[in-house]
């Protein structure tokens, strides 16, 4: 293999090669020949590099990183002579290279560490080689000349690893009873059925490094015995679903995945599965149904996947950060991973931000970080520095925890103690403004949708607490709605059959802990102090503020406000219908919520 | 996207096709019926007969698994699906002013079609975009950090 000293990416997308950049590639590569470069020299293609409205063509030369914007045919004798004959930046073509920013994906904060994410955005994800020169396939080749299954199996079992779809079970435990499963053929499946509103970390890390979730299933699988393979990813996610398709024909063009893999008597193969928007898939066996052709309906354990799985035979599910993960143990060694994080809970675990918090978007962060250094050191606080009331954890299923909940150390166990769950890693960060009746409402109205209906105390009981949640937000409250609220909250954890049922009632319950003065200001005082609940509020101008320009007026739709020109305006209860359109439109802040 | 298809045959050709195309297994159900759905634009019942017969499934299992999945529609839609997100960051971020103000745009609540079968408009589960909440979806482009203000200039695109 050739050595450069220099590498220079040329931009070419669409744009720069509308200005020239084939052109520009080609007059390069022309002039290195002429100056007896080409072995020094390496030209390559990129994509986007900055701005291509007003830089194209362009280039980065490595590894200096210069950015050359710009350019023409005519510029690139003396650019070639300056850079790479005297070796000095040709300043008059050099820009900085300005930041493409990732509103999902912005750089490693302080307290941040990174090994899920660490190549995302950086890498191309659909350049197997690439891949490679990250160590990618390295892993592999490890396993599967220098380690047993069973080894491979203890690696990951010392690592601690834990299964990061959020139930947390040892990765390494679940691999060994796939392992002395009995039965043929015994299948490793992906969960890429990433439901859990506000969690996008699996989207990410498989449309951005795809080869990371392929190498580590394909270790599962030599660990396991498995043979063949399923990825279940879901059909909100069109781009992830392409990209991890591409992947794994790129692997089995590579021979790493197949018949006889790298030359071993070890085979096995993969495909993808996609989902048709159903939450419930994300549950285990309900995944298992709908790989079968099936309503993705969940049924009882035991059997466990390892005994019965899909088709009744041996099967086994990780989740794709999980599988993202065993590549870089098996390189590292457990050792490493399980010195990071905290107690039981060992390594990084991604966290998708988002809601009130300034900085949205995607984490990774050791074991043991506290909620309040997440949000505020991390996520830099809370939007318009407002007052933080709650953070949500682990998706609809979780629980809302308040401000004196936020120095835990957040592992599975903690998060576990107290009424929330780490689930996927969806933190929903509410500010002040939240009423926390209504988000209890509101996430019922989501597990109560999509309850799956197989089991009574799903179907039934988030019905009910979606009613009673709702009558209480309308101000129709009842003392003994509370009461019912715990016993049915109770009742639908300890009957439902699946992860979703059980979880169901988390939001409410964890309210009902540590917000219950709201509660009891709608039921017994008809009153919203979040101002949120329509039929609890009204809307009123104040004497003073308003200068009566008839903005208001003029935009409300149902012509509730009154008034002369110049003259203080009134809106008429009755009519008012709490659209807020008014109190967003004022310029002066006159119309108050009461 | 959606092919005119008329009644009567040209239905059972293309369940045929598709399930000559990608197998007889029940494994292969619902990627057919995805594929229905895209190019019909719904699973008519004509499909889940000619399904049935091909695949030796019972129709009534076939309605149950096409009604279970939130993305397949055993009703026809309109020529633009709007899919709002109604998922819980979307909701903190500001989706619900954005979420009435497309009713009352369209006239149209959760899950109708317009009379002129223009628009459908229903709610989608989360689309993993978060981080630019509110997030609605037209056909197939998607649309970020959406305001009430914006909607009719979003839908002024659509023929």
């Amino acid at each position: 293999m050739a050595y450069f000293r220099s590498h220079v990416l040329v931009s070419v997308d669409p744009k720069c090669i509308e200005m020239g950049a084939f052109e520009l590639m080609g007059a390069l590569q022309d002039e290195l020949v002429k100056q007896g470069l080409v072995d020094e020299v390496e030209v390559l293609e990129t994509s986007r590099i900055g701005d291509p409205e007003t830089s194209a063509p362009d280039m980065i030369v490595y590894p200096e990183g210069v950015h050359y914007t710009n350019l023409s045919i005519e510029d690139i004798p003396f650019l070639v002579e300056e850079q790479f004959i005297k070796g000095r930046v040709a300043a008059q073509y050099a820009r900085e290279i300005k930041e493409v920013s990732d509103e999902e994906l912005s750089a490693a904060q302080a307290k941040e560490m990174r090994i899920v994410l660490e190549n995302i955005g950086t890498v191309i994800p659909l350049n197997v080689e690439e891949y490679i020169a990250h160590d990618g396939y390295m892993a592999l080749g490890k396993v599967l000349t220098e380690m047993t299954p069973v080894e491979t199996i203890q690696e990951v079992l010392d690592s601690g690893l834990r299964g990061r779809g959020g139930a947390g079970f040892s990765t390494g435990l679940k691999w060994r009873f796939l392992r002395n499963a009995e039965g043929d053929p015994k299948y490793m499946i992906c969960n890429a059925d990433e439901g859990d509103p506000g969690a996008f970390a699996n989207r990410r890390v498989l449309e951005g490094y795809p080869h990371s979730v392929v190498e580590g299933m394909i270790i599962g699988a030599y660990a396991t015995g498995a043979s063949q393979g399923y990825v279940y990813c879901r059909a909100e996610y069109p781009v992830a679903v392409k990209t991890i398709r591409t992947a794994i024909q790129q692997t089995k063009d590579l021979g790493l995945l197949g018949e006889n893999i790298l030359g071993t008597d070890f085979s096995f193969d993969l495909e993808v599965r996609m989902g048709a928007g159903a939450f419930v898939c994300g549950e285990e066996t309900a995944l298992m149904a709908s790989i079968e052709g099936l309503r993705g309906e969940p049924r009882p354990r035991p059997p466990f996947p390892a005994q019965k799985g899909l088709w009744g035979k041996p099967s086994n599910i990780n989740n794709v950060e999980t599988f993202s993960i065993v590549p870089q143990i098996i390189l590292k060694g457990a050792e490493w991973f399980a010195s990071l994080g905290y107690k039981k809970s060992t390594g990084t675990k991604t966290f998708s931000m988002a809601g009130d918090v300034k900085n949205t978007g995607l984490i990774e962060v050791p074991f043991g970080i506290t909620l309040r250094e997440i949000i505020y050191d991390v996520g830099g606080g809370i939007k318009d520095d407002k007052k933080f009331k709650a953070v949500q954890t682990g998706g609809p299923m979780g629980g809302c925890l308040p401000e004196a909940l936020l120095d835990l150390p957040m592992d599975y166990e903690a998060l576990d103690q107290a009424g929330s769950i780490l689930g996927s890693g969806g933190l929903v960060v509410m500010d002040e403004g939240t009423c926390m009746v209504d988000i209890a409402r509101f996430f019922m109205e989501f597990t109560q949708e999509e309850s799956c209906g197989k089991c009574t105390p799903c179907r039934i009981g988030t019905r009910r607490l979606l009613e009673i949640l709702t009558r209480i937000c309308e101000g129709k409250g009842k003392p003994e709605d509370i009461l019912t609220l715990r016993y049915l909250c109770e009742q639908i954890n300890e009957n439902s059959l699946c992860g979703l049922g059980k979880g169901a009632p988390n939001p409410v319950k964890s309210t009902l802990e540590h917000f219950l003065d709201e509660y009891e200001a709608h039921i017994y005082e008809k009153r919203c102090p979040a101002k949120v609940c329509k039929t609890l509020i009204r809307f009123e101008i104040i004497d003073g503020l308003c200068t009566g320009c008839t903005l208001c007026a003029r935009n409300c739709p149902v012509d509730a406000i009154s008034g002369e020109r110049r003259q203080l305006h009134v809106i008429d209860p009755d009519i008012c219908i709490q659209c807020g359109i008014c109190e967003q439109l004022c310029p002066y802040d006159a119309i108050e919520i009461r | 996207m959606k092919v005119e298809v008329k009644e009567g045959q040209d239905v059972r050709k293309l369940v045929r096709g598709l399930v000559k195309e990608k197998g007889y297994e029940k494994a292969e159900l619902i990627p057919i019926l995805q594929d229905i759905n895209t190019q019909l634009g719904y699973i008519s019942d004509e499909a889940i007969q000619e399904l049935s017969e091909l695949m030796n499934i019972p129709s009534s299992h076939i309605y149950s698994v096409a009604t279970f999945y939130r993305m397949l529609s055993t009703e026809p839609r309109g020529r633009h699906v709007i899919q709002f997100c109604e998922s819980a960051p979307c909701h903190v971020a500001g989706g619900r002013v954005v979420w009435q103000k497309l009713q009352e745009e369209l006239g149209l609540e959760n899950g109708e079609t317009s009379d002129d079968e223009k628009w459908t408009l229903i709610t989608t589960s989360c689309l993993g975009v978060c981080g630019v909440g509110p997030v609605l979806v037209v056909d197939h482009d998607i649309y970020g950090n959406i305001t009430p203000d914006q909607v009719p200039g979003i839908l002024s695109n659509y023929e």
